[in-house]
């Protein structure tokens, strides 16, 4: 086990993760990729903090900061989600495209 | 013995990871997910982080059970007994996530990592406290403060019609102004 084989796993759930959240079309299943994606950002911190400066605790509170913005992004989405279904019927991003330039 | 692990529990994250995307049942998605995570949180436990390990763990079984609810409430395909794809852009999207594996996998490798610098705590879980309480304490506030942001913009944006909608701006109305009568004799 080194640092980087850690960094290659965070690496490949960070990609699944970005190709999910560009890829799919319903809101749900974006926030999954958008799960899976801080899921890679949690083993990277976590190895970081293991192999480069275990004396510190900074990489643990990242840890912490990174389990924090997940919670607030599922809550989030998921109200947003709820949100515009309800005014819209809407749960899929090609129909929420009001934006678009 | 930790090396077996290390590799049982990062096939599993990106396998099911990739699962997640494949399969076709919603609950089976969602699981897939937990999964995933869950093999996230073992490998935090091996590097020695026995709390943040425990925390992701028992934090993401409860967001995935709360995540079925809102897939079969929105999902049009909630069983998945009907094959379907809900994926637009799908080459494009391949070739940016590889893309950016390899680029990242190219840094991870060529980069010379700094050595290792000191060595862990005794107990990491109390030195994450005391730093949390300490030298972090802006930064658990500014957590907190967030958490609760969360929480008033979740109920604001998932709130169908309020007292204002009901009652007026000033809340003054005599009469409610809901859709349809009810309660006793109004």
């Amino acid at each position: 086990m080194t640092l980087q084989l850690f960094l290659l796993v965070a690496a490949a759930l960070f990609a699944v993760g970005l190709y999910g959240a560009l890829s799919q079309m319903s809101i749900v299943m974006i926030m999954m990729g958008l799960e899976l994606m801080l899921n890679g950002v949690i083993v990277a911190t976590a190895a970081f903090w293991y192999y480069v400066a275990p004396g510190e605790t900074d990489g643990q509170v990242l840890v912490v900061v990174v389990i924090t913005a997940m919670a607030i992004e599922m809550a989030v989405g998921f109200a947003v989600a709820t949100a515009i279904y309800r005014r819209r019927q809407v749960d899929m991003t090609d129909d929420a495209a009001d934006l678009r330039g | 013995m930790s090396v077996v692990l290390f590799w049982a529990l990062a096939g599993a994250a990106v396998v099911l990871g990739v699962l997640v995307f494949r399969l076709d049942s919603m609950a089976q998605v969602t699981f897939a997910l937990l999964g995933s995570f869950l093999a996230v949180a073992g490998l935090v436990l091996l590097l020695g982080l026995g709390y943040l390990g425990a925390v992701i763990a028992l934090m993401m079984v409860i967001e995935m059970v709360i995540m079925a609810v809102f897939m079969i409430m929105f999902m049009m395909n909630p069983a998945g007994l009907m094959p379907m794809t809900m994926t637009h852009n799908r080459r494009g999207s391949l070739v940016i996530s590889v893309g950016a594996f390899v680029v990242l996998a190219a840094g991870i490798l060529l980069v010379d990592w700094p050595a290792r610098d000191g060595v862990p705590p005794p107990d990491p879980t109390f030195a994450l406290g005391e730093a949390l309480m300490g030298g972090q304490m802006l930064t658990m506030m500014t957590l907190g403060v967030g958490l609760f942001a969360t929480i008033v913009a979740t109920v604001v944006l998932s709130t169908d019609r309020g007292r204002y909608d009901r009652l007026g701006d000033e809340l003054d109305a005599p009469v409610a102004d809901d859709p349809m009568g009810g309660g006793v004799g109004r």
